[in-house]
């Protein structure tokens, strides 16, 4: 066999390479292809739904009126979403966001009433969220515990504390400062468009997110952790101080988002605000195409995921979907994301 | 010779228009060892799956054993046919027995009740034919990765297989352990098993190799009997060009005049870490390139971990260009000027569905920072594009993920990360563990030139040709303690004896 010929194998070499170089091209196409699929994510989903609603309710749907419902629904979400994607890329999960959001907009609204601290109610409340954040960061990075137990455990310790900051009442306060960032909107164009400050304010938290994921140094550190924790250490990345970072920011955003809900209802209460807001800020964070396992996603997808959730609960409710519908549709829609996640990352790498 | 037990002819597979083989045609005899070479994306592996029932062929190949013409479609066909393989990842599960691993998805059960005592009792035998030093009731997870091949050999006997394939089954063993199962090959190949040996490694090859087939670029190069294996012609064949230094080593530290004057760049001193290093002192001069030989479990790995600061000390210290440091992390050790190449690039290395470029730059990241902390994006891809063109590394481009490169690209893309911060100091743990040849010899060239623009580099091995092609000493590791050093001088290169003799302790028994 070896005898046979030098030129027969230069041939057979030349065909092998050129079906390789031909392999090599597919395979960046198929990665582009993939790439694309990515980035663009669910939007087209966003969209399909948007019509779809649109047709389905009669033409009530795009309505400036009804637009507007919808973005300042899905504005606190899409805070907390924001920090729930930091968290997620490294491989982590924050539970306690809900909670966070309740205690954090009631050491706000307290503040608020004293007389002379009044004006400082709104970093109060954004200070309290971020010292829950990073007391979760703490006791993940550190002490090493599974994030999913630490914010399982912080769900109940800070809703408790969310109760006993207002003796377990609502409180409110018709006066409170800044209350125009909660009903409020800005004019772009006199009588024709203004955009609510709630919905500024999620924008600005989504530009700054993106920001600091891919344009920082720590944004690629938050990546590298997620994507392989050991080598991330190995590499001399401080691991544990990104961790504190991102639960640091989950807490933040959470306790930014007690602050826009406090604006928009001039009161609080412990027990009953932000019940189950961390199963709406994890499920847009997973239809936005952030991986479970971390690494992977992007927080521009995290805003489509909220949208997409704030039109379908807005959608099933304009063409007459009965309550009880609307949560076994939701449900399924988290269940399809989790698939899609599923499918997406065959194509990937790591498996 | 007798009827052959396996006949693959005109084998081709082709994924969607890409023939990964194309018109392979392999005999196998029973009673013989068959290796299998070629370079990595030669279709070893792919003309391996067909076999095991992984993949199907396209249309026109025909598969014959003993004579009989056969189609295997899934797992079970490939070990229906008699045919067991064994994969380079082993494929036990470490939270079970040994004879529940070895009865894996074929559990004998009675009344519906595993039937423990039965399967153990079947399992006994096999290990004892195998001279295993552990029991069917041994959790897998206690075994060593060489006992743990034992019980993927024990899994195919049990299974009645005939053909047994071996995907480079060393890569993980020690050198003991390896000499221990090529003596099990031989016994295997003497009860009439046929053994489908695939291996990177020319001297396993001589050891073992009844014949050799060589492959490249999915089609058959050729074979080659017991008398005509040689080194030089599978090279040859494998890379389709004559390869004159496979090992290149033109630095030479006694002509460098730097070298040997002052303190050593890096001296290790007295180091221990309570458990598998036991107080071991050893010296790296700039422009040096020292190997640190010995059996998996020797220590190597964890005295490379415990000088970068991954795993704390309990004594010793580190000294860099005689001052002693305080190294407590890898990122103080990347500060310090000490980089470290891990043996397990993919667990512990790379960031698989990151790409090349964010690979390449994440050590500097923070230094090439604009502003504090944001990041410096033209000055990483030019860092990226430099690396690619100076380490010859193979992508579309430095955008694409890096877990899609082959393992010697791979392997390049985490040294550019490590040279990126122009290290002092290079550690370099099996720096071409899964590497196919061409890429091997650009690794040591690398080496080479690296040597000679000072840097001190300390490369465990345990590919002994290896170290004693690039390396200026020697020093031997045995049971977490050093052994001895060697040093090259020009009367006596390296030998190969003389360090096996160290890092196994028979110099003792002799004297």
């Amino acid at each position: 066999m070896p005898e046979n010929g030098a030129s027969a194998n230069a041939a057979t070499t030349k065909a092998a390479t050129a079906a390789s170089g031909l392999a090599a091209a597919q395979e960046t196409k198929r990665q582009r292809t993939r790439t694309i699929i990515r980035a663009v994510g669910m939007l087209p989903v966003l969209l399909l739904l948007c019509i779809g609603f649109h047709v389905l309710s009669d033409g009530r749907f795009f309505t400036g009126q009804n637009i507007g419902i919808v973005v300042q629904q899905s504005a606190v979400n899409t805070v907390l979403a924001a920090g729930m994607t930091f968290v997620i890329l490294t491989g982590g999960i924050d539970l306690s966001v809900g909670s966070i959001l309740a205690a954090s907009a009631m050491a706000g609204l307290i503040i608020s009433k004293f007389p002379d601290l009044g004006v400082l109610w709104l970093p109060a409340a954004v200070l309290t969220g971020a010292v829950f954040g990073v007391l979760n960061g703490a006791l993940i990075a550190l002490l090493r515990l599974p994030p999913f137990i630490v914010t399982l455990g912080s769900l109940t310790a800070v809703r408790g504390a969310a109760r006993l900051l207002g003796a377990d009442t609502t409180v409110f306060n018709p006066s409170i400062p800044y209350a125009f960032i909660g009903n409020g909107a800005v004019t772009l164009v006199p009588g024709v468009v203004s955009i609510p400050w709630l919905w500024v304010i999620a924008l600005l938290v989504i530009l700054v997110s993106w920001l600091v994921l891919k344009r920082t140094v720590l944004g690629v550190h938050i990546y590298a952790v997620g994507g392989n924790e050991s080598a991330a250490r190995l590499a001399g990345i401080k691991v544990w101080a990104v961790l504190i970072f991102v639960y640091g920011v989950s807490g933040l955003l959470a306790g930014l988002g007690g602050a826009m809900q406090a604006a928009r209802l001039y009161a609080a209460n412990g027990l009953q605000l932000g019940q189950s807001y961390e199963l709406d800020a994890i499920t847009a964070v997973i239809l936005g195409g952030t991986s479970f396992v971390g690494g992977i996603g992007s927080i521009w997808g995290t805003l489509v995921g909220a949208l997409i959730i704030a039109v379908l609960s807005n959608g099933l409710i304009l063409i007459g979907v009965s309550d009880v519908w609307q949560y076994v549709i939701k449900g399924l829609v988290i269940i399809g994301a989790v698939a899609l996640d599923r499918y997406r990352l065959q194509g990937s790498a790591r498996t | 010779m007798s009827e052959p037990i396996l006949e693959m002819r005109r084998v081709s597979k082709s994924f969607f228009s890409i023939k990964a083989l194309r018109d392979v045609d392999l005999t196998v005899y029973a009673g013989e060892i068959h290796a299998l070479m070629g370079e990595n994306g030669a279709g070893k592996s792919t003309l391996m799956k067909i076999l095991s029932g992984a993949y199907r062929p396209d249309p026109g190949s025909e598969i014959r054993i003993d004579g009989q013409s056969v189609q295997i479609s899934g797992p079970l066909g490939g070990r229906a046919a008699g045919i067991a393989i064994i994969y380079q990842e082993l494929s036990l599960a470490p939270n079970l027995s040994v004879a529940e691993n070895i009865y894996l998805g074929r559990e004998v059960s009675r009344g519906g009740l595993l039937a423990r005592e039965a399967m153990q009792a079947a399992v006994g035998p096999i290990l004892a034919r195998l001279g295993a030093d552990f029991t069917p009731q041994t959790q897998v997870a206690n075994l060593s990765m060489g006992q743990r091949q034992l019980v993927e050999i024990a899994r195919a006997l049990h299974a009645r297989s005939r053909i047994l394939i071996m995907d480079e089954p060393t890569t993980a063993l020690s050198a003991g352990e390896s000499e221990r199962l090529f003596a099990l090959i031989r016994q295997l190949r003497a009860e009439g098993l046929a053994i489908i040996y695939i291996s990177h490694r020319m001297d396993e090859v001589y050891a073992l190799g009844d014949r050799v087939t060589v492959l490249r670029d999915g089609t058959l190069v050729g074979s080659l009997d017991k008398g005509d294996i040689r080194a030089d012609t599978i090279v040859r064949m494998m890379v389709g060009r004559d390869v004159s230094s496979f090992y290149k080593k033109e630095h030479d530290p006694r002509n460098d005049s730097n070298a040997r004057q002052g303190a050593p760049v890096l001296a290790a001193v007295d180091i221990a870490d309570g458990r598998r290093v036991k107080g071991c002192s050893l010296t790296v001069h700039a422009g040096e390139v020292v190997g640190l030989a010995g059996l998996v479990g020797a220590g190597r790995t964890e005295l490379a971990h415990l000088i970068i600061g991954a795993v704390p000390m309990i004594s010793g210290h580190v000294e860099i260009e005689g001052r002693a440091v305080r190294i407590r992390t890898p990122g103080e050790a990347l500060d310090a000027g000490i980089a470290y190449l891990t043996e397990d690039r993919k667990a512990l290395g790379l960031f698989l569905d990151m790409s090349c470029l964010d690979n390449i730059n994440l050590a500097v990241l923070g230094r090439d920072a604009k502003f504090g902390g944001i990041l410096d994006r033209d000055k990483a891809r030019d860092r990226a594009k430099r690396a690619f063109a100076g380490l010859g590394i193979r992508a579309a481009n430095v955008g694409v993920p890096v877990g899609g490169l082959s393992g010697g690209n791979q392997q390049k893309v985490l040294l550019s990360r490590l040279l990126a911060i122009g290290p002092k100091i290079l550690i370099l743990d099996e720096p071409t563990r899964g590497v196919d040849v061409g890429a091997k010899s650009e690794i040591y060239s690398i080496i080479d030139n690296l040597a000679k623009s000072g840097t001190a580099v300390l490369v465990i091995s345990s590919d002994l040709p290896e170290i004693i092609g690039i390396c200026d000493r020697v020093v031997v590791m045995r049971a977490g303690q050093i052994a001895g050093q060697i040093r090259r001088d020009a009367t006596s290169p390296l030998s190969q004896e003389e360090i096996m003799a160290l890092a196994t302790g028979t110099e003792q028994l002799d004297a």
